[in-house]
């Protein structure tokens, strides 16, 4: 059961690799020294981001109260290459530009349905486009929120010691997902 | 506090799978046991940093920061690491040897070895696999069959806990199973399907060392159920699986006979020319430095396959300049493994209605049908399957809906698709191409020479990988699949973590290392049996089949202590 986790990870329904879990191309390592890597205001971006990714409903908490920006934070920070850093770090203001020109407002600053209909079109870009920044917010909001406390327990089902394995039960549409798969 | 003045009857070089074994059934026949360990200690319990932690504790979502990456570019290959069981490997700079041609050669060092991160399926080997090498020739007669080994199956089995099916599949022998795990729907599908289309085939529950309903001797280990919660590499809180840690150490120390030493690193057997036998064994403690030898009557040589090799390679003496027992050059040699490199995945139609509880820590079967008796396919050999179903996260809404918001949150939060994989386990010929040796120049921070690599892939590999694409495919149509994708991964040998040979039985010293009760022909009190002793790979996760022969040599070998043959 273990071994099929490797071919889990490889396959491609899976909507490809996650990006940063290669380590192709060294670079320079982040200088630590100058400070933490993204800051407040940044984190608070990515949170918002993330909650127009996957929002609070009524089912479920969404990716703010999550926290996917402080994940965020720190995947890219730990696991990205300098090169995936950069472009992250570069995608948040372009972001922030392309919000100007639609709604000459700060990303944060416009409305949710206003945010939503922008980052549809991105990510509609990002599907076609090679280690697109909008592929790096997604997929990091996705992976974060549903490793999350909120995620995993109120999205999904979270049960850390189910006690027996039952190899058939009924599954009705809208039932959630037993978390421990992501 | 080790007391170094004590004495003992018995050494075991080892402490992971089959090293606990020797120490278990050698303290229990009254024996005083010294373990030299070359990791750290582990405690079962105390030391599973990670077992009880929920998805949320691990920082990356589970996977590796890029510095641990760069550094551990070899033993982050492996399925097995990740963020939760990275303190159960080595870190590559720490243990460097030399790849003459590529081989990933994943260790664990710490008291249990690998036991604690082991695959933990236990099928038996059939007499079609005892026989195969050198009734089709491709290698020598293995010095005993299958009715020398069943008594010794059950024996383990019973004591570690495995569940299954008896299941009366002759290439795959039935044993004393614990009740199997359930099939999900489509697993139960699949394997309708294949008996219908292929009567020689047999898709069954998985053999796998976990109580699924513990016994009184379970519990006598402290051990209780299987929970399902599949995240046995961090160690069990529950003590669900079999390991060393678990349950064959604390067993052997309940004896008052068993003494552990972690941090003692083995740099050669000594041999003693006047008594024609091994006196003793020469450690160096990893954190000191310190130079000890340790002498006893017998000695178990379970230090997994390849450093096991290296052991005795590295145990020169006048007598046997070339390693220990090793007057026909053959040590180190017929080094082999088990074929991992290919396999399929597809999506089902149907079932959407159903799903399953829990999560299962066992794959399904599918026995092997190739070369059963006779010789039926262009390549020597034969394959295990595993296989399986399960539903996969779900990855969108459909094509030309928005990719985020609500409706994509709720998709992903809904289980979706049902997916079926198979991957293969095939055997690999022994060759005598296939080594390892010792560098004649490089050392590592002990002293000790570091141990050449020097395996690869073969012809016969190549058509067995194939003969599995093809029918992998075949099978999954049959069975309605859809959306079939097979794959050959290239993956070095070594990252199948099922290396073995190098001092392998056989009948005949000049074709072989070790006799029938797993002893060096040339020094009598030396004992061999984890994957080092093997004679050809068979398809069948070998870890039973060392604890198996362990116990039976370590059996023989307390018999022969007490006539004073040894």
């Amino acid at each position: 059961m273990d071994r099929r986790e490797a071919l889990k990870i490889t396959s491609i329904f899976l909507g490809g690799t996650i990006i940063g879990s290669g380590y192709f191309i060294s670079g320079c390592a982040l200088d630590e020294a100058s400070g933490e890597f993204l800051s407040e205001a940044e984190i608070h971006f990515l949170n918002e981001v993330g909650e127009t990714i996957l929002p609070e409903t009524k089912r479920s908490p969404g990716a703010k109260a999550a926290n996917v920006g402080a994940f965020m934070h720190t995947f890219v920070r730990d696991c990205y290459s300098p090169e995936e850093q950069e472009i992250f770090k570069a995608g948040i203001e372009k972001l922030n530009h392309r919000a100007k020109a639609a709604y000459s407002a700060n990303f944060i600053d416009v409305q949710p349905e206003q945010k939503f209909k922008l980052l549809v079109k991105i990510d509609q870009e990002a599907e076609k486009a090679n280690l697109h920044y909008f592929t790096m917010f997604k997929q990091l909001s996705i992976l974060g929120y549903f490793t999350s406390r909120p995620g995993a327990t109120q999205a999904l089902r979270y049960n850390p010691v189910p006690g027996e394995f039952i190899g058939c039960i009924p599954y009705q549409e809208g039932d959630k997902a037993f978390a421990g798969r992501v | 506090m080790f007391d170094e003045d004590k004495k003992f009857d018995a050494i075991v070089i080892g402490s992971g799978i089959s090293g606990g074994w020797a120490a278990k059934e050698l303290c229990e026949k009254g024996l005083k046991v010294l373990v030299l360990e070359r990791g750290r200690d582990v405690k079962h319990l105390k030391d599973y940093p990670t077992a009880l932690k929920n998805p949320w504790d691990f920082k990356y979502g589970g996977r590796m920061s890029r510095e641990y990456l760069l550094k551990n570019p070899l033993i982050t290959k492996t399925y097995a690491v990740n963020q939760s069981t990275t303190h159960f490997f080595i870190e590559d700079e720490d243990h460097p040897y030399i790849q003459k041609k590529p081989f990933d050669w994943i260790r664990g060092y710490q008291v249990g070895g690998r036991s604690l991160t082991w695959g933990r399926a236990c099928q038996r080997w059939s007499n079609y696999e005892f026989e195969a090498p050198a009734k089709h020739g491709y290698g020598i007669k293995w010095p005993i069959d299958y009715k020398d080994i069943a008594p010794w199956y059950s024996h383990v089995e019973n004591f570690i806990g495995v569940c299954g099916n008896k299941d009366g599949v002759e290439a795959m022998p039935d044993g004393e199973f614990l009740p199997p795990f359930d099939f999900n729907c489509v697993e139960k599908h699949l394997s309708d399907k294949i008996s219908e289309h292929y009567p020689d085939r047999y898709m069954v529950q998985g053999r796998w060392a976990q109580l699924t309903e513990p016994k009184k001797i379970h519990l006598d280990q402290g051990r209780g159920k299987c929970l399902a919660r599949n995240l046995c590499m961090r160690g069990c809180p529950y003590g669900g699986y079999f390991s060393s840690v678990s349950s064959t150490l604390p067993w052997a120390a309940e004896t008052g006979n068993l003494t552990i030493r972690p941090h003692s690193v083995v740099h050669s057997i000594l041999y003693d020319n006047e008594t024609g036998k091994a006196s003793g064994v020469k450690v160096i403690d990893s954190n000191s430095g310190e130079e000890t030898i340790f002498n006893a009557r017998i000695i178990f040589v379970n230090a997994s396959a390849l450093n096991t090799n290296l052991i005795l390679l590295n145990s020169r003496s006048q007598r046997f300049p070339n390693g220990l027992g090793n007057d026909n050059g053959l040590l180190g040699k017929h080094i082999c493994f088990h074929i991992y490199r290919a396999n399929a995945s597809a999506a089902i139609d149907g079932f959407e209605d159903k799903y399953y509880y829990g999560r299962n820590p066992t794959d399904t079967i599918l026995a092997n049908f190739r070369n059963l008796g006779k010789k039926d396919k262009d390549f020597f050999g034969g394959y295990t399957t595993f296989c399986g179903a399960y539903r996969a996260s779900t990855t969108g809404v459909p094509d030309g809906e928005p990719q985020l918001g609500a409706n994509f949150k709720h998709a992903l939060s809904e289980p979706g698709e049902w997916r079926v994989y198979m991957y293969m386990q095939g055997e690999t010929i022994p060759k005598i191409t296939n080594q390892v040796y010792l560098s004649p120049d490089k050392k590592d921070k002990w002293g000790i020479p570091l141990l050449v690599t020097d395996v690869a892939y073969d012809e016969n590999d190549e058509k067995m990988i194939e003969d599995f694409l093809q029918e992998s495919r075949e099978m999954l149509q049959k069975a309605g699949c859809k959306d079939i994708v097979t794959a050959d991964n290239k993956q070095s040998p070594g990252l199948d973590i099922h290396e073995m040979g190098g001092a392998r039985m056989g009948k005949d010293p000049k074709t072989s290392l070790l006799n029938q009760w797993n002893q060096l022909h040339l020094c009598k009190n030396v004992f061999v049996t984890d994957g080092a002793c093997m004679t050809s790979t068979g398809n069948q996760s070998p870890s039973i089949l060392y604890m198996a022969l362990t116990a039976r040599a370590a059996g023989y070998a307390a018999e022969e202590f007490k006539k004073g043959n040894l």
